[in-house]
């Protein structure tokens, strides 16, 4: 057991002392979830956009006045020909042209269908679409409005309820995916070199004909990284709340240890890598690439799982974000307890004990 | 079970893929209190004949057994029981002085306290640099902090792979000191170098070569063995001589040796004669003495009779 201590007092010296690789895995994960955070947001916030008003009425004014109040939308320029709109997509200027035709306010009095134009720049369909949506809803409101109190034919609406996420915000989606992205390509770095680093240095020919077991290294190697790698938890959870105003409505003890399970698959999965390679740079390589593509693509992060082909689907139960992701909507969003999350946790301790054995089974007592 | 011999190395082998025979039918034995030196030059097997013993590398043909227990199967047992100084600096150079050593004593089971006596000699020289960081210290001062660390657990054996390579004459000399009193202590040091001139100091050497023991025996024996006449010579155009002395007929071998070099000859002839054939090659300042043999003249003959 003294040895044990000694070992783990003697990783912490290395984890301290060399200051920059400190500050990077601690400063990291903060510029990595700011980056992803307001880079993956598909919202719009005022986005230009250009009207040509060639009813001069009422109703295009009201009409525009709710697109703006609406706050997604600015007013770049009020155009007064045709010809302008497609010069002003040229340029780049506005993202929508809204046209109001000059019969529509006719058309309103003698209670006829009317039609406002609203072209969109398709050259990124994503937001084309989200812009059309959202104007679309404006004026449709609108119009519900007007026809109040008028006879109407016979209309069936749906009345739509989006749980926990009334507002459909996308950070809801984004947070818990890229807290696990980070957690997962932090940790895993952390520990892949750990011990590539001792065979580069020689000092691991020592180790190896002294009457430390494989598996004392192994788990000596990975305590250490869980505080550093826990105080990385810590800091993106309060980024995702605080910044990007992700609830946390489960417990919070629950979340704790959850993220402290994934952070220990993670680390283990590092160490597996770490037995695997050896050099320090293959090391942070392989868990930087083969780590990050899967982590971001199969886990459900950005492309739903269920939309993914079948060969897919059954490949991304392998891939230890995918519970994660989950667990995290499950306790922040839903506000659900271990009762629904137990399966996945199990999942994961279950992959965690895997890393480690095979980390164990894979560490040579020798050097060939 | 103590058998009397604290290593046993019966016709070891080795190859690294097709080509490398880094070890050849290697045997020999090193008593306890005995300090067996193995010498050699790069490339020759040292380090793959240590490593074995070492139980980092496993042999393909023949045995070795380490304080009686076998290098295969014994692996754990050994372990705990040898003093291995890699010959690479294998310390952490961002722990200090008596973290290495403390981590070291630790990992072994034992304490800084509890074998303080084995390695105080060595230690009062580290001490003024407890604090130091290993990695700042000078070579010689590495290779001592290296031998504290293989010491502290006070093994039956040590094996140290070329500890003297790279270090100052002076850290070597007293390197070598260390090892003459630790033998009193009744530890088995086998001791690889490529330095000749270190082989006086063990009790027994092995000179190995292209992983081939040549000749095991007492330093002093295998000075006496030399038999053939020696000169020392000199001349102002040192790389020029030694291409002349070895073109000279009745010459055996020429090899520099500091400011001279030595010339073995295979039977007696007069000074006078070699110095007619340098004149004659147009050498100046020429200066011909007769040279006691040393161990190195004796290794050179062994290895050139085994190049022949």
């Amino acid at each position: 057991m003294k040895q044990f201590g000694i070992f783990i007092q003697k990783e912490f010296y290395h984890i301290l002392r060399d200051r920059r690789t400190l500050l990077i895995l601690l400063g990291m994960p903060v510029v990595l979830v700011l980056l992803f955070g307001f880079a993956i947001t598909n919202e719009i916030d005022n986005a230009r956009i250009a009207i040509l008003d060639q009813s001069k009425g009422e109703m295009s004014q009201e009409i525009t006045q709710r697109l703006v109040a609406s706050g997604y939308f600015l007013i770049d320029e009020n155009l007064q020909e045709i010809a302008q709109i497609e010069q002003h997509f040229r340029e780049g200027k506005t993202k929508m042209a809204v046209v109001f035709p000059s019969g529509i306010e006719e058309d309103k009095r003698r209670n006829l269908p009317t039609q406002i134009q609203l072209i969109a720049d398709a050259t990124d369909p994503n937001t084309a679409t989200t812009l059309i949506n959202y104007a679309s809803a404006i004026i449709g409101q609108y119009a519900q409005e007007q026809a109040r109190g008028q006879a109407l034919p016979m209309q069936i609406r749906t009345e739509v309820k989006m749980l926990y996420n009334p507002r459909l915000k996308s950070v809801f989606l984004f947070v818990p995916g890229v807290m696990t992205v980070i957690l997962m390509l932090v940790s895993a770095m952390m520990t892949s070199i750990a011990i590539t680093r001792e065979k580069e240095l020689g000092t691991m020919e020592v180790l190896l004909v002294s009457p430390l077991k494989p598996a004392m290294i192994i788990v000596g190697k990975v305590i250490p990284y869980i505080l550093l790698a826990l105080a990385n938890t810590v800091v993106i959870l309060l980024l995702g709340t605080f910044v990007f105003g992700m609830p946390v409505r489960g417990s919070l003890v629950l979340l704790a240890l959850e993220c402290l399970l994934f952070v220990i698959t993670a680390l283990a999965l590092g160490i597996l890598i770490s037995t695997r390679t050896d050099s320090q740079q293959v090391a942070m390589l392989i868990s930087l690439m083969v780590l990050m593509l899967p982590t971001i693509l199969l886990s459900g992060f950005i492309f739903p799982i269920e939309s993914m082909p079948k060969v897919l689907q059954v490949i991304s139960n392998i891939i230890p974000a995918k519970w994660f992701i989950i667990i995290l909507k499950n306790v922040m969003l839903k506000g659900t307890g271990i009762e629904f999350v137990w399966k996945e946790s199990l999942i994961l301790a279950g992959m965690t004990l895997f890393f480690i054995g095979a980390s164990v089974r894979n560490f040579k007592t020798r050097l060939e | 079970m103590p058998t009397s011999q604290a290593i046993q190395v019966d016709n070891l082998s080795k190859r690294y893929g097709k080509d490398v025979q880094a070890l050849a039918q290697v045997s020999f034995e090193v008593g306890r209190g005995e300090l067996f030196g193995l010498i050699g030059p790069d490339g020759a097997g040292k380090t793959t004949l240590i490593r074995i013993l070492a139980t980092l590398l496993l042999a393909d043909e023949g045995q070795a057994t380490v304080n009686g227990w076998e290098v295969r199967k014994n692996y754990r047992k050994i372990r705990s029981h040898i003093g291995y100084m890699p010959g690479r600096f294998s310390l952490y150079q961002d722990l200090s002085v008596e973290e290495n050593l403390r981590f070291f004593a630790t990992i072994f089971g034992s304490t800084i306290e509890e074998n303080y006596e084995l390695i105080r000699d060595i230690y009062v020289q580290l001490e003024p640099f407890r604090e130091r960081k290993a990695g700042k210290l000078s070579g010689g001062m590495k290779q001592k902090l290296a031998l504290c660390c293989a010491l502290i657990h006070k093994p039956v054996v040590l094996l140290l792979d070329e500890p003297t390579t790279g270090v100052d004459p002076v850290s070597r000399q007293e390197f070598w000191e260390m090892l003459q009193r630790l033998k009193e202590k009744d530890i088995a040091i086998l001791v690889s170098t490529p330095y000749m001139d270190e082989a006086s100091l063990c009790d027994r050497v092995a000179l190995i070569q292209k992983g081939r023991l040549l000749s095991i025996d007492q330093p002093g024996k295998i000075v006496s063995a030399f038999d053939k006449p020696l000169l020392a010579i000199r001349t102002n155009d040192m790389y020029r001589l030694i291409h002349d002395l070895r073109a000279f007929e009745p010459g055996h071998s020429a090899f520099p040796f500091g400011e001279y070099v030595h010339l073995s000859l295979r039977q007696p002839i007069w000074p006078e004669a070699i110095h007619a054939y340098l004149a004659g090659k147009e050498h100046t300042g020429i200066e011909i003495k007769p040279a006691q043999a040393t161990i190195e003249d004796a290794f050179m003959e062994l290895m050139t009779r085994e190049v022949m």
